[in-house]
C-alpha cells in the first residue's frame, strides 16, 4: 500500500465508523473492497493489518456500534472475509475473537441488522471469501455457521439464497479437497464431518415433500457437478443418484427445471459421463417429464459429445414429437412413413398441444427453437430428417396463416389454436431459415418459397413476422443452386423473384416503418450477393424497387433513411440505378445519388443516415465506384469537409476510415495495408511521392486528421493519431524538417494546432503546403499523444488514492476538495 | 324492435346509374331467354355474362310478414348503419311508437339517408322494371336474379320528406341514460366503440337483464371505447353485428390500403375509394394524414365527393363527448379532434358535393377520390369507374365490407384498372367475442345461426365461430325463439306509513316475518302496497257511491304458522294426552303418525300437516291443538 493511502486510511476508517457521516455511494464501498482484494493478493494481509491498525479498529467498532448502517455492516463482514482468507491473518483475527463475534451469534446474525438482506449477503460473501483453508472449515463447523447457510438457501432475497447455495458448494469442495482424492466412496464414514453435514442436508432436501427444498438441493448439486471436477464427485453421485431417481417416481415430478439442469450438469462432467446409471436416469427422465419439460433435456443430451445412441434416438424423437403430431394432424390422407414416424402419435404430446393455447404455443416454439439450435451442430443426429422437418415447418406456417385445411379433429383444433399466432410464426420462420442449409427436393423447395411468399404478401403478417420472413427468404434464396454451366440464377429462383419484387415494392410503401426498414435490409443483402447476376438485375430494373428506394432516402423515419442510404449505395455499386423518370411525370428527374447522399451527410438531423452515408462513401471509394472514380480528389475533399463538422463521433471516425482508404489507393501497393500497426517493421519502402503529399494537402486530409487528433471523443483521436503517425513515417523523405519548419505557414499551423488542442477549434487551418505539413507532423508529439490516448479516460481518477480522497471529500473531511463537488 | 337496417345488396342486381350519359351502359344488349324470346330485353341488360335489371335500384326491406309493425311500441337503434330502413317502417306500416337513438346516430344517419336519396333522385330514370319480378318469369332468369329472395317486397328508395318524417319520431338519448318503457322495463344505451354514437342496449327489469350487443368494437379508433362492464350479469346477451370479414385484421388492411394507394399514385395512377360518407373514412383520412409525408405523397390531392361531405367532416369535429379520450382532450386545447381539419386547411383534402361545379375546375391527376356509393350502383363513384376503368394505372380500393367487390364490379367488366380488396371492419371478431363473453359472463348467448358454425368456405376454421358455454342459442331468418328465462318476480313498493305499521318477528336468526294487510295498487306496471282503507264510517247513506270508493273486504286473517314438528316429542305429547297404540312411519317427504286405536292418521310433511280422521271433528280439533303447540304463530 502506498504511503499516501496509508495516511488517508485512518480518516477513512473514522468516516466509515461514524454513523453521522453516511457513505452515500455504494460503488465506493465496492471499489474499496476491490482495492483491498488487490492489496491482499499482492502481499500479506497480516502485515497490512499490523501496519494499519485502524482497519481492525474499524471492525471492532462495527461490532460495538448499534446504529451503523446496514451497508457498512455488510462491507465490514466482506472486508473481514478478505483479510481472513490468508490463514495467518485468520489466526490473528481469531485470537482477537473478532471473527467469531463478527460471524457468530454475537454479531449481526443475532441482531436486528440481520433483517437487512444486504447484511445477510455480506455475511455469506464474507464467509465465502475466508473459506480458503482448513482453519476456516473448522471455524465454520464449530460455530454452527453451516446451519445458518442451510436456512439462508431459502432466503427471501434471491441474491442471498443463491450466494448461500454457492457457499455450500464451496465448503463441500474445500472439505473434500482435504481428503485424499478418490478415496471417498458413497459410504458416509468416508466423508469429512463438514462435508458429511452438507451432503446429509442435501439428502434430506431431496427427500422433502416441499418443492422449494428439492429445488435448492438440485441447484446446489448442479453447481457442484458443474464446477467441481474432483474424483469425489463420483462418490457423491453414486450416493445421491438413487434419491434423484426417486424424484422421477413422483407425479408431477418436482422442480423439473432444476432436475434437468442437474442431470445435464452431471452428464457434461468429465468425471461422471461414463456412468451407465446416469444414461439410464436420463432415459427415465425423458420418459417421465412432460414434453414441455423434457425439451431442454433432450436438446442437452443431443449436444453431448459422447452419449449412447439409444438415448440420442430417444431424445431426438422427443424433440420431433410436436412437429410429428402437427404433420400427422394436418395430413389429408395417411402418407408414407417418414423419419418422424417413430415419434408420431404420442398421446402425451397431443394432449399437451391441445390442452390450451399457451401450452400448444409454448411446446411448438420450444421444439422449433431446439431443433433450430441443433441443426448447425456437427453432432446433430444423423441422418437428419430434413424433408419431414421441412414439411412439418411448412405445415405449421400454413396452420398459422389459416391456409391449411386439415380434415382431422386434431388438425382442426390445432388450426383454431395457431391461426394468427405471431410467436409460432416467428419461431417457425427462424427454423425454416435454418433448414435452408440442408438439401431438399425441388418440390418441397417450391412449397417453401410459396409459403414465404404467402407470408410476405399477407396483410395479416406483423412487422416482426415480416422481418423473419424476409430473413428466411434471403437464406433460401442464397442457397439456391446455380444452373449447371451457367453463372446465372436457376429458373425457379428467377420465377420466384418475379413474384417477390412486386411484394417488396408494396412493402417499401408500408405505413409501418419497421416493414419499410426490413424490406430495405432485405434488398441490400440480396443486391450484395446477386448484384452481378443478370437475371436478378433484369428483374430488379424492370420493377419500381430502385426508384422507391431512392424515394425512401427522404423517409421521415431515420432508421429507414439509414437503410435506404445503404440500399441505394449497394444498388449504385452494382450499377442498378432507378430507371429514368417517365416523360409523363415531369419534375421527377433523376437526381444524382452522390449529391443526395452528400445532402444527407451534411443536413440530416439524425446520426444513423449520416453514418450510413459515410459507410457507403467508404465502400464506393474502396470499390472504385464510377461516380467517385470520375474525380476521387473532389469526392474525398467534399466528404471530409462534411464529416469534419459532424457532431456524431462515429461519422468522424468513419471519415478517418475513408481517408485511410484514399491513402491506400494513393500510395498504391507501396503503402502498408495496415497503417495502425505502426510498430510493425517497415518492409515496404518508406517513401511517399511529393505528388501524393500534394494531393493529400489539396483534399485537406491533414486538416481533417489534425482536427480529429484533438477530438473530444477518444476513439476518433486515437484513430487520427495512428493515421498521422503512418503519414509521418511515409512523408519523412519529402523534405528536411529545418527547411520546412522555417516556413511561416508551418509556424502558424503549429500555433493553430495548439489553439485547437486548447479547445478553440473554431478557425480553419487553411491550405497547407506539403513542406509545412511534414514540419507540423514532426513537431507534434504524436507518440506522446498516442500513449496518453491509450490510457483510459479515468486513469487518473481510478487510483486508490483518488478513491480514498473522493470518499473523504464526499463527507466533507477534505475541505480543500469541496469545490470539486460543484 | 332492435334496429332497423336496410339490405342494400339487392341493388347489386341493378345497372349503375351514371351521372353523365354513359354510351357503354346505354348500349348494353338486352337479355333474351334461351329460346330467343326477347320480351324482357327492355328490363334486363347483359354485361360480360351477367344480367342486370335496367331500372331504378330497389332495396330489400326488413321482414314485415312476421309481425304487425303497427304494434311495435319502441325501436332501439344501435348505430347509423342500422337505421337505414326507418322511413319504410315509420311511414308505411302504421307505426306509432317511439324510436330511441343517440344524437350522432341520428345526425350521421340523416346524412347517409340524404346521400342515398340524393344519389338516386338526381339521376331520374323513366323506366321501371317489374315484369322480371313475376315468380314464373324469375325462375327462368340466370343467377343471381333467379335466387334473389322476396323480390316482390323490394322497394324504391324513400324520399327526403319521408326521411324527415321518420327522423322526427326519434327521441335522442345519451350513453348510460335510463329510459323507462311503460314501467315494464328500463332501457339504457352504452357505448359500443364502433362508430360515433353507436350503442349497445341494456333492457332490464328489476330481476332480469337482457343485453343487446350489436356492431361493437374493441379497437382504438375514433369513437368512445366500448362499455363492457355494464354488460355484466346479463341473463341473456343477444349478440349480432360481428365483423363481416373475420379473417381480415383492420390494421393489416389499413397497411394494405396505404401501400397500394402509394404504389398507384407513384406510378401516375389515380385511386378510387368507394365509401360511405362517415365512419371508416375518418380513420382512413387520419391514417393518410400520418402517411402521406412518409410516402412522398404530399403533393397528391385527396378529393372527398359526397352531397354530405361537408356536413360529415364538420359533424365529426363537433361530437366531442362521443369521441375517444385522446380526441376529447384535443378539444380542450383547443384543437380539432380529427386531423382532417388540417388536411383541409392545407388544401391536401378537398371536398365537393358532386363532380359537377367546382370540382371540375379543381380536378387534378393523379389523385385519390373518396366517394360513394360502395355498391358502385349509384353516386359519383359510377362516373369515376367509367372514367378510370380503362387504364391499368388506376386502382379501385374497396374498404367497405358490406358488398362483395366482385359483384360490385360486375357491370364494369371488362375492367383494366387494378382492384384491391381491403375490407376494414372494426367490429368484434371471434377472438374478441370469446374474450368479451369470458369477461361479461352472460347466462345465455343468443346469436344468428351463422356465428355458430365456421364459414362455409372455410369449414376447417373452428376459430371463426362463437365458442362459449353453455353453447349459444342460434336463430335464423323468421324463426321465433323463446328466451331462456321467466319473469318470476315483480318488485312491489310499500308505502312508508304501511311499512311503519309492520311488526316483524324473528322466526330464525336473521329472518323476520310480518304479515301485511294492504291494497295492491297496480298502474303502468308499477306495483304499490298501500295501507288498507279504514272501515267505512256509517254515513247518512244518501251520498251516491262512486266506483272508486269500492274497497275490498278486509277479512280478519288467521295467524300464520311456522316451525317444524319434532316427531318424537309429538308422539310423547300424544301419549301424555291419552293416545295409545301410536305407530310412526317414515315417508319420503316426512312422517305418518298412525293412531291405530282412533283410526286416525297424521301426515307430517315439511310444509303441511294433515289430520285424517273419520268424521270426528272433536278429535281433529284436539289433535290440531296438539300440533299447534309445536308451531309459532304470528
Amino acid at each position: 500500500m502506498d504511503p499516501e493511502c496509508s495516511r488517508l486510511l485512518p480518516a477513512l476508517c473514522a468516516v466509515l465508523a461514524d454513523p453521522r457521516q453516511p457513505v452515500a455511494d455504494d460503488t465506493c464501498l465496492e471499489k474499496l473492497l476491490d482495492w483491498f482484494t488487490t492489496v491482499t493478493e499482492a502481499g500479506s494481509s497480516l502485515l497490512l493489518l499490523q501496519e494499519n491498525p485502524c482497519l481492525v479498529e474499524l471492525l471492532f467498532h462495527v461490532l460495538k456500534s448499534q446504529d451503523l448502517s446496514s451497508r457498512i455492516l455488510s462491507f465490514s463482514l466482506r472486508l473481514a472475509g478478505i483479510f481472513a482468507a490468508q490463514e495467518n491473518c485468520f489466526q490473528y483475527l481469531q485470537q482477537g475473537e473478532l471473527l467469531p463475534t463478527l460471524f457468530g451469534e454475537a454479531g449481526p446474525l443475532g441482531g436486528a441488522a440481520w433483517t437487512a438482506p444486504t447484511v445477510r449477503s455480506g455475511w455469506v460473501q464474507g464467509l465465502r471469501t475466508l473459506a480458503r483453508h482448513p482453519s476456516a472449515l473448522r471455524f465454520l463447523a464449530a460455530r454452527g455457521a453451516v446451519d445458518t447457510i442451510f436456512s439462508l438457501q431459502g432466503d427471501s432475497s434471491l441474491f442471498v439464497a443463491s450466494a448461500a447455495g454457492q457457499l455450500l458448494v464451496h465448503i463441500l469442495d474445500l472439505a473434500m479437497r482435504g481428503t485424499a482424492e478418490g478415496r471417498c466412496g458413497p459410504q458416509a464414514c468416508d466423508w469429512p464431518a463438514c462435508a458429511q453435514k452438507v451432503v446429509c442436508h442435501i439428502e434430506d432436501s431431496l427427500c422433502s415433500t416441499a418443492t422449494p427444498q428439492v429445488t435448492q438441493a438440485l441447484n446446489v448439486l448442479t453447481t457442484v457437478f458443474g464446477h467441481c471436477h474432483g474424483l469425489w464427485t463420483q462418490g457423491l453421485w453414486v450416493r445421491l443418484s438413487p434419491l434423484v431417481a426417486r424424484l422421477l417416481e413422483k407425479d408431477p415430478v418436482p422442480a423439473s427445471h432444476s432436475l434437468v439442469d442437474l442431470l445435464l450438469s452431471v452428464a457434461r462432467s468429465s468425471v461422471l459421463s461414463s456412468d451407465h446409471g446416469l444414461w439410464e436416469t436420463l432415459a427415465q427422465t425423458l420418459s417421465h417429464l412432460s414434453p414441455t419439460q423434457a425439451g431442454p433435456l433432450a436438446l442437452g443430451i443431443l449436444e453431448l459429445q459422447d452419449c449412447p445412441q439409444a438415448l440420442r434416438t430417444q431424445a431426438f424423437g422427443l424433440l420431433l414429437q410436436p412437429l410429428a403430431c402437427v404433420l400427422e394432424a394436418a395430413a389429408q390422407a395417411p402418407g408414407p412413413p417418414g423419419l418422424l414416424e417413430g415419434a408420431a402419435g404420442d398421446s402425451m404430446t397431443v394432449d399437451t398441444l391441445l390442452s390450451s393455447r399457451s401450452a400448444c404455443v409454448g411446446l411448438l416454439c420450444c421444439a422449433l427453437a431446439h431443433l433450430g439450435l441443433l441443426q448447425p451442430l456437427p453432432q446433430r443426429p444423423s441422418p437428419w430428417p430434413q424433408v419431414p422437418l421441412l414439411g412439418a415447418v411448412v405445415t405449421v406456417l400454413r396452420l398459422c396463416s389459416g391456409s391449411a385445411a386439415p380434415t382431422s379433429d386434431v388438425g382442426g383444433r390445432l388450426c383454431a389454436i395457431l391461426v394468427g399466432c405471431g410467436r409460432v410464426q416467428r419461431a417457425a420462420l427462424d427454423f425454416l431459415g435454418a433448414l435452408s442449409q440442408g438439401t431438399s427436393p425441388q418440390e418441397l423447395v417450391t412449397q417453401v418459397f410459396s409459403i414465404l411468399l404467402e407470408y410476405l404478401m399477407s396483410p395479416e403478417s406483423s412487422s416482426m413476422v415480416l422481418k423473419k420472413a424476409f430473413q428466411a427468404t434471403l437464406r433460401w434464396l442464397l442457397r439456391s443452386p446455380k444452373s449447371p454451366g451457367c453463372c446465372d440464377l436457376d429458373p425457379h429462383t428467377q420465377l420466384f423473384l418475379r413474384e417477390l419484387l412486386p411484394v417488396l415494392q408494396k412493402r417499401l410503401c408500408s405505413p409501418c416503418w419497421e416493414v419499410r426498414d426490413s424490406g430495405l435490409e432485405f434488398l441490400t443483402q440480396m443486391t450484395r450477393h446477386w448484384g452481378g447476376q443478370a437475371g436478378f438485375r433484369q428483374a430488379l430494373l424492370a420493377s419500381e424497387v430502385p426508384e422507391l428506394t431512392m424515394q425512401l432516402l427522404r423517409d421521415p423515419e431515420s432508421y429507414v433513411r439509414a437503410s435506404a442510404v445503404t440500399a441505394t449505395g449497394q444498388l449504385s455499386s452494382w450499377g442498378l440505378r432507378a430507371t429514368p423518370a417517365s416523360p409523363e411525370r415531369p419534375g421527377a428527374e433523376q437526381e444524382s445519388l452522390l449529391g443526395e447522399l452528400l445532402r444527407i451527410l451534411s443536413t440530416d438531423s439524425e446520426g444513423f443516415p449520416r453514418r450510413a452515408a459515410m459507410q457507403v462513401f467508404t465502400e464506393w471509394l474502396r470499390d472504385g465506384h464510377a461516380d467517385v472514380a470520375e474525380d476521387p480528389e473532389r469526392f474525398v475533399a467534399g466528404v471530409l469537409q462534411a464529416a469534419s463538422r459532424d457532431l456524431d463521433w462515429e461519422v468522424r471516425a468513419q471519415g478517418l476510415e475513408l481517408a485511410l482508404v484514399f491513402l491506400e489507393q494513393l500510395l498504391g501497393q507501396r503503402g502498408s495495408r495496415c497503417p495502425y500497426a505502426v510498430g510493425l517493421p517497415e518492409t515496404a519502402p518508406p517513401g511517399m511521392p511529393a505528388q501524393a503529399l500534394q494531393v493529400l494537402c489539396r483534399v485537406q486530409l491533414f486538416e481533417f486528421a489534425f482536427r480529429a487528433l484533438f477530438d473530444c471523443d477518444r476513439p476518433v483521436a486515437r484513430k487520427s493519431c495512428d493515421l498521422l503517425l503512418f503519414l509521418r513515417a511515409k512523408a519523412a523523405p519529402c523534405g528536411s524538417p529545418q527547411e520546412a519548419g522555417d516556413s511561416p505557414t508551418a509556424a502558424s499551423a503549429e500555433a493553430m494546432l495548439q489553439r485547437w488542442q486548447a479547445g478553440e477549434q473554431g478557425q480553419p487551418l487553411g491550405y497547407l503546403e506539403p513542406g509545412a505539413v511534414v514540419a507540423v507532423l514532426r513537431s507534434v508529439d504524436l507518440e506522446g499523444l498516442r500513449d496518453t490516448l491509450a490510457e483510459s479516460s479515468d486513469h487518473v481518477e481510478k487510483s486508490p488514492q483518488s478513491l480514498l480522497q473522493d470518499m473523504l471529500a464526499a463527507v466533507g473531511v477534505l475541505g480543500e476538495n469541496e469545490a470539486d463537488c460543484y | 324492435m332492435l334496429d332497423c337496417g336496410l339490405d342494400m345488396t339487392s341493388t347489386l342486381n341493378f345497372l349503375p346509374l351514371p351521372l353523365v350519359q354513359s354510351p357503354r351502359l346505354s348500349n348494353l344488349p338486352g337479355w333474351s331467354l334461351k329460346d330467343g324470346n326477347a320480351f324482357l330485353d327492355k328490363e334486363l341488360k347483359e354485361c360480360s355474362g351477367h344480367v342486370f335489371v335496367d331500372s331504378v335500384p330497389e332495396f330489400c326491406l326488413p321482414e314485415t310478414e312476421l309481425i304487425d309493425l303497427s304494434t311495435v311500441d319502441v325501436i332501439l337503434i344501435s348505430n347509423y348503419h342500422c337505421m337505414m330502413a326507418l322511413p319504410y317502417i315509420t311511414e308505411h306500416t302504421g307505426f306509432t311508437g317511439t324510436v330511441y337513438a343517440t344524437e350522432p346516430t341520428v345526425q350521421i344517419g340523416r346524412l347517409l339517408m340524404e346521400e342515398l336519396v340524393n344519389f338516386i333522385e338526381r339521376v331520374p330514370k323513366a323506366q321501371s322494371a317489374s315484369l322480371w319480378k313475376n315468380k314464373d318469369i324469375q325462375r327462368l332468369l340466370p343467377s343471381p336474379l333467379k335466387d334473389a329472395v322476396e323480390v316482390s317486397t323490394w322497394r324504391r328508395c324513400y324520399t327526403m320528406q319521408e326521411v324527415n318524417s321518420a327522423l322526427s319520431k326519434i327521441q335522442l338519448v345519451g350513453y348510460s341514460q335510463k329510459i323507462e318503457l311503460f314501467g315494464a322495463v328500463q332501457v339504457t344505451p352504452l357505448s359500443s366503440g364502433y362508430a360515433l354514437g353507436s350503442s349497445n342496449w341494456i333492457i332490464q327489469s328489476h330481476y332480469e337483464k337482457v343485453s343487446y350487443v350489436s356492431g361493437s368494437s374493441l379497437l382504438t379508433t375514433h369513437p368512445q371505447p366500448m362499455d363492457q362492464a355494464s354488460l355484466k350479469n346479463s341473463d341473456v346477451l343477444i349478440l349480432t353485428g360481428l365483423t363481416q370479414i373475420p379473417t381480415a385484421n383492420p390494421d393489416g388492411m389499413v397497411g394494405e390500403f396505404c401501400s397500394n394507394l402509394a404504389l398507384t399514385v407513384r406510378n401516375g395512377g389515380n385511386v378510387l375509394v368507394p365509401c360511405y360518407p362517415s365512419g371508416v373514412i375518418y380513420d382512413l383520412l387520419e391514417c393518410l394524414y400520418q402517411y402521406i409525408d412518409s410516402a412522398g405523397l404530399s403533393s397528391i390531392p385527396f378529393y372527398f365527393i359526397s352531397p354530405v361531405a361537408n356536413s360529415s367532416l364538420e359533424f365529426s369535429q363537433i361530437f366531442a363527448e362521443w369521441l375517444c379520450h385522446n380526441k376529447q382532450t384535443k378539444v380542450y386545447l383547443p384543437e380539432p379532434p380529427f386531423p382532417h381539419a388540417e388536411l383541409i386547411q392545407t388544401n391536401k383534402l378537398k371536398h365537393y358535393p358532386s363532380i359537377h361545379g367546382d370540382f371540375s375546375n379543381d380536378f387534378r391527376q393523379p389523385c385519390v377520390v373518396f366517394t360513394g356509393h360502395p355498391s358502385l350502383r349509384f353516386g359519383d363513384v359510377v362516373h369515376f369507374m367509367e372514367l378510370w376503368g380503362k387504364s391499368s394505372l388506376n386502382t379501385v380500393i374497396f374498404t367497405e365490407p358490406d358488398f362483395s367487390y366482385l359483384e360490385a364490379l360486375a357491370p364494369y367488366q371488362p375492367l383494366a384498372m387494378k382492384c384491391i380488396y381491403c375490407p376494414i371492419d372494426t367490429r368484434l371478431n371471434f377472438i374478441q367475442v370469446s374474450k368479451l363473453l369470458k369477461e361479461v359472463q352472460p347466462l345465455h348467448v343468443v346469436c344468428p345461426e351463422q356465428y355458430t358454425q365456421p364459414p362455409p368456405a372455410q369449414s376447417h376454421r373452428m376459430d371463426l365461430m362463437i365458442d362459449c358455454q353453455p353453447p349459444a342459442m342460434s336463430y335464423r331468418r323468421a324463426e321465433v325463439l323463446a328466451l331462456p328465462f321467466k319473469r318470476r318476480y315483480e318488485k312491489i313498493e310499500i308505502m312508508p306509513e304501511l311499512a311503519d305499521s309492520l311488526v316483524p318477528m324473528e322466526i330464525k336468526p336473521g329472518v323476520s316475518l310480518a304479515t301485511v294487510s294492504a291494497v295492491l295498487h297496480t298502474k303502468d306496471n308499477k306495483h304499490v302496497l298501500q295501507p288498507p282503507p279504514r272501515p267505512a264510517q256509517p254515513t247518512g247513506g244518501k251520498k251516491r257511491k262512486r266506483a272508486s270508493d269500492d274497497i275490498p273486504d278486509c277479512k280478519v286473517l288467521k295467524p300464520l304458522l311456522s316451525g317444524s314438528i319434532p316427531v318424537e316429542q309429538f308422539v310423547q305429547t300424544l301419549e301424555k294426552h291419552g293416545f295409545s297404540d301410536i305407530k310412526v312411519e317414515d315417508t319420503a317427504k316426512g312422517h305418518i303418525v298412525l293412531l291405530q286405536e282412533a283410526e286416525t292418521l297424521i301426515q307430517i310433511e315439511e310444509d303441511s300437516t294433515h289430520i285424517i280422521c273419520d268424521n270426528d271433528e272433536m278429535l281433529r280439533v284436539r289433535l290440531r291443538d296438539l300440533v299447534l303447540k309445536f308451531l309459532q304463530k304470528f
